[in-house]
């Protein structure tokens, strides 16, 4: 009989994990206020048990999926008896309710690990960290409690069977993006709390920036595997072989993303130079502004898409203020407090802090435009100036040439000095680099396409310059130890994240070119028997089946792929029929490679025996996921740096007094 | 005026510079950039432009969808049940494209009654209408299958 109450321990968890967040959110901050040690020490319990409640309510939802309670409203929508267990457990976030709720247990679990990883940091500190997650928790609790209640019921009137999850997600590019994505999301919570706590308790030292550093890299990290996945997901799974459409819903992840990566840079020059403090500060707050009004603007239903799920015009009114307060707010504290941390500290205009202005500089202008092209349709909707929607081109030619022009400082950077250096010497370092990096560039379309391309040199200039400019500060670092391995262990963790991340955009950056320029697609109309050349592969259709899967049935293709006459092997592309929903759903037939992919999807039946087939050949496509996957594996490694640990200990010491944090970052 | 204040002076005229000219690109590409959306009713009243990519959408009228002997060219009209307009198309559809549900396609008209569409978009799920043919549907039919 405890199998029927579940939803209702889940609710009940809720609540309870709610009201610890509230209490979180309002007792250790008025401790600090009033100088109470006991009222600070609320904060870490707090903390854990509102994880461990919210653990409770996750794992209540996830059990009534797999035990098909089709009497929960949530479970019914999105589940089904026929679904495989592994989607079942994966169907909790199918849609917006369980989104919500596994966003706040994330948002639980960052509050919880910095709850645990702050043994060294001085206890005002974490109590005001805890309290401003506490009320973000409070805002986001509230939300799923009062707009989309995953664990509503439908009694008594139960139906028998579920309506299935909707096809497109039951796959595992889905079942691991969004967790990556909200891990990112939520994971700029931190930094945000961080630098709120900051500012109230007017300390904002080198000490500050340690702290914060890692949790930055880290939801960084994820949210660049969030987005790689999702662009991976939407290449194979959506059967036209786009990798990104400058759809709103991307757009949404990627302001988070460039607003944080320009943050891990400032955040760089605010601890070893301790200048841009207020910029650093005011990023922190643009970053998660961003996260949740990617939030809104997948959830409230305002936009054309898959993710578009919710049309509760409730939920983006809520989100909407939650917006509204959060940004009011922030920026509020900011504004009172910022100019008592700030001062100004000198540079010349060539120097890596100069350098790392301009990358700034250049970050948030990629990052406004991307706003613009975002919400301007959404402004005018709302204003009933018209429905609109812009394009790809808005964004290409906005996007592309900041990119390169991102590149060129990006080359300069990891050479230069901090606060000044002469230019002559940059120059001779990086002669070389430069021009290597043309010449290879200029020929390598030659090489690999057989005729002279300018965009495909130009993609390549930006990514080789990056990479030798990168080799040659190897080279420098390395040249004066006795061996090459010693020399190559004595440089840090954070300097090998910053030399795999930037080679990440570089990997990315050809992955961008190849496959935009050689890209290679036929939509062609064939019938078992008949045959087809692209890219030099022919692609003979054998025949066609019908195959039942658990949930669906498909009729599958056989083609034949063959180079030069000899047979290489075979591809089974399917159109699939999902029962539960009536739904058809394209299964693309990949061979993929680091060179190329083969992509072959099939359209739709013809009538006469034939099928419309579409056949791609995408060179690097690879490239693209593989530098993202560098890029997060560059954040995670500079977490690791061994001065992010060292320096907590000896930030233990001014422990001692509440005030003393004030007085250092005043002097 | 002292060095310190002499750089921030700087860089302020050069972020407002920057700005400035972010701005034009970001006006000049968006009004060259832009889809108005049209409902068939307004493309037959002439109120939609020629040589200018828009968008359309309605529902696919029943019965209308027409597929080459040959070749992947298709034909389909989309309805508001006030006015139709032919819909040309070359290529596959997508997998929820059928007749008698919403559409959004993108593409130039030929005249005010024959748009050639570049692509073609149908809703992720069944429960799903674009809210643009949401909208133009609104008052149009009242019938069993707008819910």
């Amino acid at each position: 009989m405890l199998s029927k109450i579940i939803p209702e321990l889940g609710h009940f968890a809720l609540i309870l994990a709610l009201l610890m967040a509230l209490v979180q959110a309002v007792v250790p901050m008025a401790g600090t206020l009033t100088r109470r040690p006991l009222w600070m020490a609320f904060a870490k319990p707090l903390a854990s048990g509102q994880f461990l409640f919210l653990a409770i309510a996750y794992l209540c939802l996830t059990t009534s999926f797999l035990l098909d309670d089709f009497s929960v409203a949530y479970v019914a929508n999105n589940s089904n008896s026929m679904l495989p267990w592994y989607y079942k457990t994966t169907a909790v976030w199918g849609s917006h309710e369980g989104s919500v709720l596994l966003w706040s247990l994330m948002l639980g679990g960052w509050g919880f690990a910095v709850s645990q990883c702050s043994s060294q940091l001085p206890r005002d500190m974490v109590a005001r960290v805890l309290s401003v997650m506490g009320m973000v928790c409070v805002g986001f609790l509230l939300f799923v409690l009062i707009t989309s209640n995953p664990f509503e019921r439908l009694l008594p009137n139960m139906p028998q069977d579920g309506a299935d999850l909707n096809p497109l997600l039951q796959d595992f590019g889905l079942v691991i993006h969004p967790p990556m994505l909200y891990m990112g999301y939520v994971g700029f919570s931190v930094v945000f709390a961080f630098a709120i706590a900051g500012l109230i308790g007017g300390r904002l030292d080198a000490a500050w920036t340690r702290w914060a550093r890692p949790w930055t890299n880290l939801a960084w990290a994820f949210l660049t595997v969030g987005i790689a996945l999702g662009s991976w997901w939407a290449y194979y799974e959506l059967g036209w072989g786009g990798w990104w459409f400058w759809d709103p819903v991307e757009n949404a992840s990627l302001l988070p993303w460039l607003a944080g990566t320009a943050l891990i840079h400032s955040l760089a020059v605010t601890e070893k130079r301790g200048s841009f403090k207020s910029w650093t500060l005011l990023l922190a707050i643009t970053t998660f502004s961003l996260s949740l009004l990617g939030t809104f603007l997948v959830r409230s239903g305002v936009l054309t898409s898959v993710h578009a799920f919710a049309n509760d015009p409730a939920r983006g009114t809520f989100i909407l203020v939650l917006l509204g307060l959060t940004v009011g707010l922030s920026l509020l504290v900011f504004a009172l407090r910022a100019p008592r941390v700030s001062h100004s500290i000198g540079f010349t205009w060539l120097s890596r802090d100069a350098l790392l202005l301009v990358n700034n500089i250049l970050l948030v202008i990629m990052t406004v435009t991307v706003l613009l092209g975002t919400v301007y349709p959404l402004l005018l909707d709302a204003l009933g100036l018209g429905k609109i929607s812009v394009g790809p081109p808005y964004f290409n030619a906005l996007f592309v040439p900041l990119t390169g022009l991102l590149c060129v400082f990006m080359g300069l950077g990891p050479s230069s000095r901090w606060k000044q250096m002469s230019g002559r010497e940059l120059f001779k370092r990086l002669l070389g680099a430069g021009i290597a990096s043309v010449v290879i560039a200029a020929v390598a379309p030659l090489v690999y396409g057989g005729q002279w391309n300018l965009w495909v040199s130009l993609g390549l200039v930006m990514a080789l310059w990056i990479v030798l400019s990168l080799g040659r500060d190897l080279f420098d670092k390395v040249r004066n130890a006795s061996s090459l391995g010693i020399g190559l262990r004595r440089l840090s963790p954070a300097y090998w994240g910053m030399v795999v991340g930037h080679l990440g955009l570089a990997v990315t950056i050809v992955g961008v070119t190849m496959v935009s320029n050689y890209n290679i697609e036929r939509n062609v109309r064939l019938a078992p028997g008949e045959s087809v050349e692209v890219a030099g592969y022919t692609f003979a259709m054998q025949g066609l089946r019908e195959r039942r899967g658990p949930n669906f049935i498909a009729d599958t293709a056989t083609i034949d792929v063959s180079r030069n006459g000899e047979h290489r092997f075979t591809m089974q592309p399917e159109k699939r029929l999902y029962l539960a929903r009536g739904m058809p759903m394209t299964d693309v037939a990949l061979r993929p490679g680091l060179l190329r992919d083969l992509y072959v999807a099939l359209g739709e039946d013809l009538g006469d025996g034939s099928w419309a087939l579409r056949i791609q050949f995408k060179p690097f496509v690879r490239w693209l996921w593989l530098g993202a996957l560098l890029m997060a594996a560059g954040g995670m490694l500079a977490v690791v740096d061994k001065r992010y640990r060292r320096v907590k200990r000896r930030a233990q010491q001014p422990v001692t007094s509440d005030t003393s944090g004030f007085k250092e970052a005043q002097a | 005026m002292n060095p310190k204040r002499k750089q921030r002076l700087m860089v302020l005229l050069g972020l407002a510079t920057l700005a400035a000219i972010a701005v034009g690109l970001v006006l000049y590409s968006l009004s060259s950039n832009i889809n108005l959306f049209f409902s068939p009713e307004q493309i037959v009243k002439g109120e939609a432009p020629l040589e200018q990519q828009i968008r359309a959408g309605g529902m696919v009228k029943e019965g209308s969808v027409q597929r080459d002997k040959e070749s992947l060219d298709v034909s389909f009209v989309v309805t508001d049940y006030a006015s139709d307009v032919e819909v040309r198309y070359s290529g596959i559809l997508p997998d929820l494209f059928r007749e008698g549900q919403g559409v959004v396609v993108v593409g130039k008209l030929e005249n005010n009654k024959i748009l050639r569409a570049g692509q073609v978009l149908a809703k992720h799920d069944e429960n799903y209408m674009p809210p643009e043919v949401a909208e133009a549907m609104q008052g149009k039919m009242p019938t069993e299958t707008l819910e």
